[in-house]
């Protein structure tokens, strides 16, 4: 829907449009710190997913819900966790230079890192108990249950999770707005700049044309690696394993799960203990609160029929099914600049309010769609085999068969996909960033303006009661997914 | 007089062709029987709706049905599973029934409960699905059947789940209902004491072809090889 103006706009102003050699350089930069991030996320866990999976310790279970943390995390909550950190006035400030490709890349890795890990450790637990025993029986080396057990498990799962932490990574727009400047900048903070600060639409149309060429370039290439991740905290507890008894993998092992502790504890410890004292309950706090809520709520009423509506036609039009879902994951593909773009040329002469919030939320709704359709799809194809046939013959549709059937058979997953939706929309910057106005003020726009003016008390404040309000609704999610 | 008439009909999916042309008379019961994936479940959803003819006619209580939706056709079909809706009281699971929108007077509530009471659970009335037994399930699901009254009623193997005495006590009710409201039942079953408990006729499913219905002694004393082999 964005990308009709912005066709319309490219084709009016024809021959303008050419990538120069700043396009190329945003480019290059976005593919690159997108590449280190990837690997940094993924190859370190591996070992820290094997040692979670063969050690028993106490504190485990705990860590892996701490790893489960970041997801639910608003973005603009774990910079300011960071800047507390390792900002210039930051508890460990000096240590290296948190502004530029390495703060980025810290910020993005903060974030996939333990998403992996998570991911890798149910790959490894899916793997056959009666391997382990073979392994141990036949006297396998650790490295040769490794190569026989563990990577068999794990090699259909990587290039899937590589390609989900490399899109995330090449599209992230709140931490390089913040933590880039005109060296680190990618295409989508790119796009926003030359829109908002240097009012040069060419450039954003090229910048945009860019970012969705190669948007789809990276989709073809991994079409079928990609799926929106499973929101699932719940880890069996790890399978009886055998190997790892030599001193050199303990050591491994404790080094793995340190190293990995510690990219995690101290951002979540900076955000509570700065934050803790700091929470001033003042009219700007409770605007904030008030707007963010609303915002979110009108951004569920969006997503929730669309995301219905996309799950239920998978069913009764199986023809286009392939179609349906990458219309659900185009809040994936399609990056929130190029769309703001687009809606900014389409909506530019219109100055209303209320055209700008329902943009707002709209954009949320979109870039939720993907994380609510995994929820609700699966769980309305089961409604559909369970319900269809005995619907049909009693002649029960519509709002009647929706009443009685359908909401009260899935509350479970509906509550759940609602939720989540939610909280993505109430910790989400990059829609208000994109097309907000000046009078438009959420809870995460406040966390920014506070850091912004050097009230990093109060930001810390604002943080942790964002922090703590996206955080306790995703665990009322988790705990409603099983409701029945 | 006929109740379920097939003319001409053919069904086609994926490479899988079932043919079919018979008539099934007002208030019998009819033994569907056949080995596994010959077509007896299609057949059943072909009479209900849910399958549609690709060739031939197919008359219902005298009117045309061939492709009208499952709603308007005057046919209950039980499954073996899934009957019942998990989250709604046995109660209101009949009362379905009689409105979708569950939308129901004193005197329909009072059916209801005649229905519930009519196949021995109206004890269990308040309960739902999931706290009770298979075969307490399957009762609601012909209590269903009661309210709805509708003339023919189709059985997909609704009783396979059920242990052996359970499924005999099961039968007797079915055919106690069917003399009730004088339905025309048309069963699928594997266990050929099933079909001789109940059941006046037999339909054979096999190599795509659907053949007229038989007395139990014709089916019986069969010469075809394919009964022959399949009775064996």
């Amino acid at each position: 829907m964005g990308i009709i103006p912005l066709v319309a706009f490219a084709l009016e102003r024809g021959g303008t449009i050419w990538p120069d050699a700043y396009v190329w350089r945003v480019t290059r930069f976005t593919l690159l710190q997108a590449a280190i991030s990837t690997v940094l996320s993924l190859l370190p866990a591996i070992p820290i997913a094997r040692a979670l999976a063969r050690r028993q310790f106490w504190g485990r279970g705990f860590l892996l819900s701490l790893f489960a943390v970041p997801q639910s995390l608003p973005v603009i909550v774990a910079v300011f966790g960071l800047t507390a950190l390792y900002g210039t006035a930051g508890i460990f400030g000096g240590w290296f230079n948190l502004y530029g490709i390495t703060g980025i890349i810290l910020a993005h890795v903060f974030f996939n890192l333990p998403l992996a890990t998570r991911l890798c450790v149910e790959a490894l637990a899916a793997a056959p108990a009666e391997n382990h025993r073979l392994a141990a029986q036949l006297g396998f080396s650790d490295s040769a249950t490794f190569w026989n057990v563990d990577w068999p498990a794990l090699k259909p799962v990587l290039p899937r999770i590589a390609a989900l932490i490399f899109l995330l990574c090449a599209g992230s727009f709140i931490i390089v707005l913040i933590f880039g400047g005109p060296a680190a900048t990618t295409l989508e903070v790119a796009i926003y700049q030359s829109l908002r600060m240097d009012f040069d639409v060419t450039r954003a149309l090229t910048l945009s044309l860019v970012q969705v060429l190669l948007s789809v370039a990276m989709v073809l290439m991994a079409a079928r690696m990609l799926v929106a991740p499973t929101t699932q905290t719940i880890l069996r507890l790890g399978q009886r394993r055998f190997d790892g008894q030599s001193l050199i993998a303990k050591l491994t092992d404790l080094m793995a799960i340190v190293a990995a502790a510690f990219l995690v504890l101290p951002v979540l410890a900076a955000i509570v203990v700065q934050g803790v004292t700091n929470i001033n309950f003042d009219s700007a706090l409770f605007r904030a609160f008030t707007t963010s809520i609303s915002l979110a709520a009108l951004s569920c009423g969006i997503t929730m029929p669309v995301a219905w509506g996309l799950g239920r036609a998978q069913t009764t039009l199986p023809k286009f099914r392939t179609a349906l879902i990458a219309l659900g994951l185009a809040g994936l593909i399609v990056p929130p600049a190029v769309i703001a773009t687009g809606w900014f040329l389409a909506f530019r002469n219109i100055n209303s309010f209320a055209v700008t919030v329902v943009l707002i939320a709209s954009l949320n709704a979109l870039m939720a769609l993907p994380f609510v359709l995994t929820i609700l799809t699966p769980a309305q194809e089961r409604n559909a085999m369970q319900h269809d046939r005995l619907c049909q013959q009693l002649n029960l549709n519509g709002w009647h068969r929706l009443r009685l059937i359908d909401i009260p058979a899935m509350r479970g997953p509906l509550s759940q996909a609602l939720l989540i939706a939610f909280v993505l929309s109430m910790g989400d910057l990059t829609a208000v960033t994109l097309l907000g106005s000046q009078g438009l003020l959420t809870l995460p726009s406040l966390v920014q303006q506070q850091m912004g003016h050097y009230q990093s008390t109060a930001a810390g404040g604002t943080a942790l009661v964002l922090a703590l309000l996206c955080f306790g609704l995703s665990m009322l999610a988790q705990r409603l997914a099983r409701w029945t | 007089m006929d109740m379920i008439g097939i003319s001409n009909g053919v069904y086609e999916w994926k490479g899988f062709r079932l043919a079919m042309d018979f008539a099934v008379t007002k208030a019998s019961i009819t033994a569907v029987l056949g080995p596994s994936g010959a077509g007896k479940s299609t057949l059943l959803n072909i009479i209900a709706g849910f399958e549609n003819l690709n060739a031939g006619r197919m008359t219902l209580d005298g009117a045309d049905h061939t492709s009208t939706s499952p709603a308007q056709r005057p046919v209950s079909l039980v499954f073996q599973d899934n009957n019942t809706f998990a989250h709604m009281t046995a109660r209101d699971n009949v009362g379905l029934g009689i409105s979708p929108s569950l939308r129901l007077d004193a005197a329909r509530w009072a059916t209801v409960d005649n229905a519930l009471s009519n196949v021995g659970i109206a004890h269990l009335a308040l309960r739902k699905p999931g706290d009770m037994s298979g075969g307490e399930r399957q009762r609601i699901a012909l209590a269903r059947v009661l309210v709805r009254q509708k003339p023919i009623l189709l059985l997909d193997e609704a009783f396979a789940a059920l242990g052996p005495s359970l499924r005999v006590e099961m039968l007797q009710l079915v055919k106690s209902l069917k003399a009730e409201q004088s339905l025309t039942l048309l069963m699928v079953t594997h266990q050929l004491e099933d079909a001789e408990a109940i059941a006046d006729h037999v339909m054979f499913v096999s190599d795509g072809v659907v053949h007229a219905p038989q007395t139990i002694r014709e089916f019986r004393n069969s010469k075809d090889a394919a009964i022959r082999n399949y009775q064996r």
